[in-house]
């Protein structure tokens, strides 16, 4: 096995690289020093993997590296190194993930850290390689915590603080990087490469402790149960899901004090938020022309502001809600569909209105349906949401749900 | 408010499947007959696809349908008023595969309730198997061996509806013997089956079991954790590794006994285990190779002694010895206990080739499989006469 040559290891500095979403993610990997990876090529992920066989054969990672013969495999395999004391990594897109699924139920249920990165994309049929959250969220109910990004550089920051979120035994639940298709897999930009010293110092060695699977740790792991036995074993993972939110402000506190990049608020970022009359809400790489229209609007004196979803699992329903409740009217941009929901909207829209609900102040909430399949998001889009927010905020009945940047 | 019944048939997996689901449908539609409403299920985590395991069917009657109701979406009822046994060595204990610990065969009885067996044997020796119980009980017997109808090649003998009838008479506030006519010639157009009906309902007598009777054994449970005490990630400790045994008589160790799960042992499975003669055995390692369960635990003498704490009684040992009667499966109505038979035989040689001579002289029946080709016919007629006069020529008519 190849033997890795620490180029960078040394340096104190980090230094630039114009890289892709993806190739941040494989650089993670190796500054993480990630111990098995498995592949199995689907687009958009695909890149990852391609980055990672790089690194391998430079010599620049020392890893296992399987390609698997499907995602069934791909994801049983690194859950199985997990449990036996590796580091892994993983990752698909839209019905390769999919493809996965049962071996994503059974990974939280074993309380495996695994992280994986899910470049978005549309769910078959038809095929199409644009981007839409299904994929990731389909998993949304099973213990995965699954984060948002919206640039290369969150990319790489965010897979570190993965690690270290989903490795702390309070944790132990894999965790899902939610990458645009495209926008944020096969586009490059300028990205600082910390130093490995840095990461070393930022990211404790794995322990799976008493979980471990070795010889010297005789343990049955997953046997058969009957009605005995399993809310106990579910009420573990709500625990865990619980005590994730903690874990996780404690290691964005700690990436900002050894990397000197600090995400403030790490669950959800807010933009131009300060005097908004009305908000947005949204996920992933839509923020760019999200903002991009807010800056217009706001020299029209329109007072637009924009919340970015990072963390859809955990969700911080409460700090959220106290967020959205200071504005007379949020709408919520949803890059996926759960058709037959309430209000025939998307999964973010019904997740804010549940968090919205017990609390003291709940403005309108209109809900967006926009940039399926991996269209645009555009300008004129996100202005005409806009403008119905501030229709529904000065008191005019608005619809719902709206379909936006369909050809009608 | 109304009345709810609920009667449970206790089975062997595969063997009487379809015997327990036929009891518990019949008595759901003699039920029926009788103006009530009823359910018929299996419990749910048991595995009755594999060989011999305890398992259980459920007929739940209420005499409204609110009442029923009462005893809907459950596993099983906590209470019963009848339970039917159709395996006597059913008696000495019910351990589901889904882990529920061993529980005593009258354990869901109410007091004052009746279980039913078909057997051959008398109470005096059916009571000394099953475990004492703190309340009154009464025992019916119905006498057959255990059935096999419903599965596969073998006839019907009748015992689903003889165990109707028997129902009709240790319980007529559920059904009368004449609903339970009504309900053969609706679930199988069968007047012969209603003659075997009649005739255990006229037969069956019961006999009431007192506190004071019955095994005193204390069965095997566990308790269960609360969610915080238990282990994350779905993981259990390993069972522990093995250690060497020790010979009774000269102190000497050796050999391997490995460690067992405490708490699921399995050998309620078990309707016939395996007897060795130690002075016969040419130590060729085949039992302890092929059994399926791992139960022979190697002793310092190098021999190979059939741990009874976790048998299931499948025979594979008896199959495989190559050593004319050195392995003889035996009934385990003939056994009072799990203990060793090597330390017996260790202890006193000549009072284990007495005991060895009594329990395997008489070649007892196998309680499944046969042991030569033809026996099955053999066994056919005195079964008919058994259940009440009907001939196998007539039965085959009636299948025709």
């Amino acid at each position: 096995m190849a033997q890795a040559v620490e180029k960078v290891a040394t340096s104190p500095k980090e230094h630039d690289a114009l890289i892709s979403g993806s190739e941040a993610i494989a650089v993670a990997c190796k500054l993480a020093d990630v111990d098995v990876i498995t592949a199995y090529p689907i687009r958009p992920y695909d890149t990852v993997m391609q980055y990672v066989a790089k690194l391998v054969s430079n010599g620049e990672l020392d890893c296992e590296y399987i390609v698997a013969e499907s995602e069934h495999s791909q994801f049983e395999i690194v859950k199985h190194a997990s449990a036996a004391g590796a580091r892994v990594f993983c990752g698909s897109s839209g019905v390769g993930w999919m493809y996965a699924f049962e071996a994503l139920t059974v990974t939280p249920a074993l309380r495996i850290p695994m992280v994986a990165m899910v470049g978005n994309r549309a769910l078959d049929d038809p095929g199409a390689f644009g981007v839409e959250h299904n994929d990731a969220l389909a998993v949304r109910d099973l213990g995965w915590q699954l984060v948002w990004v919206d640039n290369a550089q969150e990319a790489l920051d965010t897979a570190l603080i993965a690690y270290r979120v989903a490795e702390d035994r309070r944790v132990f639940l894999p965790c899902a990087i939610a990458c645009d298709g495209a926008f944020l897999t096969h586009s490059q930009s300028q990205v600082k490469i910390p130093p490995q010293e840095w990461v070393k110092r930022f990211l404790p060695p794995y322990n799976r402790g008493d979980l471990l699977l070795h010889p010297d740790n005789p343990i049955t792991v997953a046997p058969q149960v009957n009605e005995d036995w399993l809310m106990e074993i579910r009420k573990h993972n709500d625990e865990a899901m619980k005590r994730s939110k903690t874990v996780i402000r404690e290691a964005y506190a700690e990436f900002a004090k050894i990397f000197g990049r600090d995400y403030g608020n790490p669950f959800f970022e807010e933009y131009q938020t300060q005097d908004a009359d009305v908000v947005l809400v949204g996920m992933g790489t839509l923020s760019m022309p999200v903002k991009v229209a807010i800056r217009r609007m706001r020299a029209e004196g329109k007072k637009v502001g924009f919340v970015r979803i990072r963390w859809f699992r955990p969700f911080v329903a409460e700090e959220l809600a106290a967020t959205l409740g200071r504005f007379k009217a949020v709408g919520i941009i949803d890059r996926d569909f759960s058709f037959g929901s309430p209000y025939t909207s998307g999964v973010l829209a019904t997740e804010v209105r549940a968090a919205l609900y017990p609390a003291e102040k709940r403005p309108p909430v209109l809900a967006f349906i926009c940039g399926l399949g991996g269209r645009e998001v555009t300008v004129p889009d996100v202005q005409r949401m806009s403008e119905m927010l501030l229709r529904a905020a000065a008191g005019e009945r608005q619809p719902l749900t709206t379909w936006v940047g369909i050809r009608e | 408010m109304g009345r709810l019944f609920a009667v449970e048939i206790v089975y062997r997996g595969i063997f009487q499947k379809n015997l327990a689901k036929n009891i518990s449908r019949g008595i759901a539609l003699a039920a029926r007959h009788a103006g009530k409403m009823g359910i018929s299920f299996g419990r749910y985590g048991d595995s009755p696809e594999r060989n011999g395991i305890p398992a259980k069917s459920f007929a739940v009657i209420g005499t409204d349908e609110e009442t029923l109701q009462e005893g809907m979406a459950k596993y099983e009822p906590k209470e019963v008023d009848v339970s039917i046994a159709v395996d006597d060595t059913l008696f000495k204990g019910v351990e589901s595969w889904a882990w529920y610990g061993l529980q005593p065969i009258n354990r869901l009885l109410r007091p004052g309730g009746t279980l039913i067996v078909t057997s051959m044997n008398g109470p005096e020796a059916l009571i000394p198997m099953a475990h004492r119980k703190e309340t009154p009980y009464r025992l019916a017997i119905l006498k057959g061996t255990p059935s096999f109808s419903g599965l596969w090649v073998y006839k019907d003998d009748h015992t689903d509806v003889r165990v109707l009838g028997a129902i009709a008479k240790v319980l007529p506030d559920l059904f009368t013997i004449d609903d339970v006519e009504k309900a053969i010639l609706e679930e199988w157009s069968a007047p012969l089956k209603v003659t075997s009906a009649r005739k255990a309902h006229e037969r069956i007598t019961t006999r009431v079991v007192s506190p004071s009777e019955g095994n005193l054994e204390k069965t095997f449970e566990f308790e269960l954790p609360k969610w915080y005490e238990m282990r994350e990630g779905v993981s259990i400790p390993s069972i522990a590794r093995g250690a060497a045994m020790t010979d009774p008589v000269t102190q000497q160790t050796g050999g391997y006994r490995p460690v067992r799960n405490p708490t699921f042992k399995k050998y309620t499975t078990r309707t016939m285990r395996p007897v060795v003669n130690f002075d016969t055995c040419v130590k060729c390692t085949l039992c302890w190779l092929q059994c399926p369960d791992s139960c022979f635990d190697v002793t310092p003498d190098a021999l190979y002694d059939a741990n009874m704490e976790a048998c299931c009684g499948c025979g594979v040992c008896e199959a495989v010895c190559p050593v004319e009667n050195c392995v003889t499966m035996v009934n385990e109505t003939a056994f009072t206990d799990n203990a060793s038979q090597w330390e017996m035989w260790k202890k006193d040689k000549p009072a284990y080739a007495a005991w060895l001579q009594e329990k395997i002289q008489h070649k007892p029946e196998r309680s499944h499989g046969f042991r030569y080709r033809g026996q099955y016919e053999e066994q056919l007629p005195p079964m008919m006469e058994i259940a009440g006069g009907a001939g196998p020529e007539d039965e085959s008519d009636k299948e025709g």
